[in-house]
């Protein structure tokens, strides 16, 4: 048995079972990055020694009523913009080197507090979670696990490609306009973004507030299923998240889903998307079918303008998001200056990206007097459109089936050169956070 | 032309700090005071990922002050995010509100020498107050406090419509006693609690087009704020007068000397980029919410003041007066329940005890003793316990030893009134046997000269003799 290669559902079962112990696999897990992390570059910042400490004080407790038949033991990958008090949380800048958060982000709070996971450290992405390749991270190159010439996809690169490198059982994302999606198709992994307000955003590090979306990255649905019970539910410190009862996120997997009315939006088949990307979906639609399912073409037209929507949105959301880092009380300071307007020059023109400058200076323009109406607020306006068309979509359908990125993983370098290029990677995949909906994608893996 | 062809016109805003405990997005503790960055949590630093929950006593404070300043109650706000750089900002952005405030169109009434007049409230909007910099004194740079970051303010924006610096005046400290009366803000000006930015205009009489107006910020006290208006209607009439044009600008009074100096800022035209605050849902209020609020607001000056008028048959200006300060009014209102002599209490409180708190520059919350030892003082006048003119020096006491009661003072003193017949009896007696010319005076039909006997006797007992006694026992001793 490779501990490394069974999914989380699995581990649990032997955990119950008392044929693994929470050491074991932790072990396993250790081993496995100690032996992978140089090709794959999947962390920021590991947390080894302190995971085996954890696991062998939940093995003594494992029989308490407190800990039995629960998750507990079961180790865990975090982006690196969540929140953790006490290890670094970086969002793969410069500005954020050494930044230690004095509080736990609600869902690390959720996951090692209350359910005693066990952290294995905190996962690379795109800085700021600002790209779709996790090549703007400062730090490393995280490379994808099935070809190490070709990027994870992004900006959730690392917390896939560790999933996919088994080098966490499961890991958590982040999703503004298709970071948990993309990057696990990239990967061959299973990845969720959840419907905005379903996850507390309190402690992620917030790119664009209106879209961010904390979400699972698993080995399989189950998982992703388990994973996101655990972190779903109002949160007071959130006023965004919304207030529904809780679910258990597995209790409908097994269904068949005979009967379920699948719409293809045509939209998302158009001419950008490439060959292998359509051949897998026309795959999966014959599978459906197969299993029962009615599957019908829509319109989406409007989704031809949610990409320039999310990058107003977006953009205008996090030129006043990442004012903060000011080099006053955290982050990067530089060394010289002269006067205050010099500190904020020089820190923020060292600690940031040219992505990140890019899309602040976007962000800022696009907010100015004279062109607020122009940008921002006409594409609030066609944030309304996008979710009433979705919302037409679903009076007919049950779920829409689109491809999550219309090619699949590239090689490094291969459109750093062009961000308009690279912001197509996006183009599946924004217009659900624009309407807030809920996603999941599943990729058939083959090993 | 010459200064009175210039009409004057003034706008506010002003910025009151709101006296809930916590603060407007976390619930950190909104006292004064404290030792620097000791009241912070993640939220009011700015930490990366935290987030805001708005305290919603800050709306119900808000809705409160504007019920009381006549205002429509929006049913559908928000909040937005006035983006700019500043070392007391820790997120780089302000929570404030932008196209839907909370509170618009109300108005505020002040007494003018043409009568009452209203002032227009274009808005009252909610938002959070910034740090504090400490300039450190070793010249190596500032320091930041954010004990003060997220406590919540409400900003009130008046109309144009303000004439004078007298008008200005009086318009603040309406305000200002509203906001007591309502106990939505504590308003302490030194603290900083209440704070106004000053519009200042001229124009030609006559004219419909408002001249280019000048902003004074963060001025927290009546008298300068007076002064500064009254200097820069000067400067600006001067400006004109020799054909100059008058800069719309942002100034800093002095008040050593006395001036206004333009704070020439490179990024004067400062754009805040405001956009609808992400972090935060809409605020819906429902209809029963604002009544509720509207029922249970306590009673504002102006039918305080009606009610002093019936009730404790005060004038106009007397009641006026006393009402125009919740502590005062409230100081009044015990201090006559428990002598049972309003008027008196009255009297007191706005002769000698506003001529002390003037002279020391003071607001009646500085009155050192409590209502019950003026109550005890107009008690003890009318025993005739002492002289009002005694009491006058008891009084001076009073302030002088925070905590004694006037019985105690009058003790120590030995200043109890003598009252005793056959003691004054005695001095009568003498004094009218040393003055006979007083006495055929009097008679001769001369009054005054009972009032030289009655002063002969009050030197005599050092001004502890009861006066009635007195008075009529001289009646007495001449008719003989």
């Amino acid at each position: 048995m490779n501990i490394t290669e069974l999914t989380v559902h699995e581990l649990r079962e032997k955990l119950d079972k008392k044929e693994l112990t929470s050491e074991e696999i932790t072990k396993a897990y250790v081993d496995r990055i100690n032996d992978k992390e140089k090709d794959i570059n999947a962390f920021v910042t590991t947390t080894l020694d302190e995971a085996l400490n954890k696991a062998k004080e939940i093995d003594k407790e494992k029989n308490s009523e407190k800990l039995e038949n629960s998750y507990a033991g079961i180790p865990l990958g975090i982006k690196d913009n969540m929140c953790t008090k006490g290890v670094k949380t970086t969002c793969s800048s410069r500005m954020l080197e050494n930044f230690i958060a004095p509080y736990d982000a609600t869902v690390v709070n959720k996951l090692v507090n209350e359910e005693n996971l066990i952290s294995l450290g905190k996962l690379n992405m795109d800085e700021f979670a600002m790209g779709s390749s996790t090549e703007t991270s400062y730090f490393k190159k995280t490379k994808n696990p099935w070809d190490l010439s070709r990027v994870p996809g992004g900006s959730s690169g690392g917390s896939a490609a560790a999933v996919a490198a088994n080098m966490v059982p499961w890991a958590l994302g982040s999703d503004t306009g298709g970071s948990i999606r993309q990057p696990a198709s990239l990967c061959g992994v299973v990845g969720l973004k959840p419907t905005y307000g379903l996850v507390s955003r309190y402690g992620l590090v917030a790119f664009a507030s209106s879209l961010d979306q904390i979400g699972p990255i698993t080995k399989d649905v189950e998982d992703s299923a388990i994973l996101l019970s655990l972190i779903a539910g109002h949160d007071e410190k959130d006023s965004t998240s919304a207030n529904v009862p809780k679910k258990d996120y597995t209790k409908n997997l097994k269904k068949d889903i005979k009967g379920l009315k699948i719409g293809v939006p045509k939209e998302f088949f158009g001419d950008g998307i490439n060959k292998d990307v359509k051949e897998a979906l026309e795959k999966a639609i014959e599978v459906y079918k197969e299993l029962g399912a009615e599957i019908g073409e829509i319109s989406i037209d409007v989704a031809e303008y949610a990409l320039a929507t999310y990058y107003i949105i977006a953009c205008a959301e996090a030129s006043s998001n990442l004012g903060r880092f000011d080099g006053i009380r955290y982050g990067h300071r530089a060394k010289d200056f002269e006067n205050l307007k010099d500190l904020y020059k020089n820190s923020r023109s060292e600690g940031f990206g040219a992505e990140v400058k890019r899309r602040i200076i976007l962000g800022t323009y696009v907010l100015s007097a004279g062109y607020y109406d122009a940008y921002y607020k006409k594409a609030q306006k066609v944030r309304t459109l996008v979710q009433n068309e979705f919302s037409r979509g679903f009076e007919r359908y049950d779920v829409l089936l689109t491809p999550t990125s219309p090619i699949t993983a590239f090689k490094f370098g291969e459109k750093t050169e062009n961000p308009l290029e690279m912001y197509l990677s996006d183009i599946c995949t924004v217009s659900v956070n624009i309407a807030g909906l809920p996603r999941n994608i599943s990729s058939l893996r083959s090993r | 032309m010459a200064r009175e062809d210039y009409e004057v016109v003034i706008g506010l805003e002003v910025h009151a700090e709101l006296s809930t405990k916590t603060k407007i997005f976390c619930s950190c503790s909104t006292e004064f005071g404290g030792e620097p960055n000791t009241h912070c949590c993640p939220v009011c630093m700015g930490m990366p990922g935290a987030l805001p929950v708005l305290n919603e006593k800050v709306v119900e404070y808000a809705v409160k002050a504007g019920l009381a300043t006549n205002c429509e109650i929006s049913r559908d706000s928000k909040n937005d995010r006035k983006n700019y750089f500043y070392p007391d900002t820790p997120k780089a952005y302000q929570i404030s509100q932008f196209d839907k405030p909370l509170c618009e169109r109300g108005y505020v009434e002040i007494e003018t020498e043409n009568g009452k007049k209203k002032i227009g409230l274009t808005r009252i909007h909610i938002e959070d107050d910034a740090g504090k910099l400490n300039h450190d004194d070793y010249g190596r740079g500032s320091l930041v406090d954010l004990n003060r970051a997220g406590v919540p303010l409400i900003e009130i924006v008046s109309e144009p419509d303000l004439r004078s610096a007298d008008e200005t005046d009086k318009y603040l400290k309406k305000l200002k006693s509203i906001l007591e009366y309502i106990e939505v803000s504590d308003c302490k000006m030194q603290e900083g609690s209440l704070r106004a930015d000053v519009n200042v205009s001229v124009r030609k009489k006559g004219e419909e087009k408002l001249g280019t107006r000048t902003e004074m910020k963060n001025m927290n006290s009546f008298k300068s704020i007076t002064r500064a208006i009254e200097y820069e209607v000067e400067r600006q009439i001067d400006v004109i007068e020799k054909g100059g044009k008058i800069e719309q600008e942002t100034l800093r009074w002095d008040e050593v000397s006395g001036k206004t100096f333009s704070m020439r800022d490179k990024e004067d035209a400062q754009d805040y980029r405001y956009f609808p605050e992400p972090d935060l849902v809409a605020i819906r209020l429902s209809d029963e919410y604002i009544e509720n609020i509207r029922k249970n607001l306590p009673e504002l000056p102006e039918s305080r003041k009606a009610r002093y008028l019936e009730e404790y048959n005060l004038t106009e200006k007397e009641a006026r007066t006393i009402t125009a300060s919740k502590y005062l009014s409230e100081f009044f209102e015990k201090a006559s329940k428990i002598s049972g002599n309003p008027k008196a209490v009255c009297n007191w409180l706005l002769s000698d005890v506003a001529r002390i708190l003037n002279e020391n520059e003071e607001e009646p919350e500085a009155i050192p003793f409590l209502p019950e030892d003026l109550a005890e003082l107009v008690m003890l006048i009318e025993k005739g316990t002492i002289s009002s003119k005694i009491a006058k020096d008891v009084l001076e006491k009073m302030f002088e030893n925070p905590g004694k009661k006037p019985s105690k003072i009058i003790e120590e003193n030995g200043w109890v009134q003598i009252s005793d017949e056959g003691a004054i009896k005695e001095i009568v007696d003498k004094i009218v046997a040393n003055n006979p010319q007083s006495i055929i005076d009097y008679k001769a039909g001369k009054d005054k000269a009972l009032g030289f006997l009655i002063g002969l006797a009050m030197k005599e007992t050092k001004g502890k003799a009861n006066p009635q006694m007195l008075n009529k026992m001289f009646l007495d001793a001449m008719k003989d």
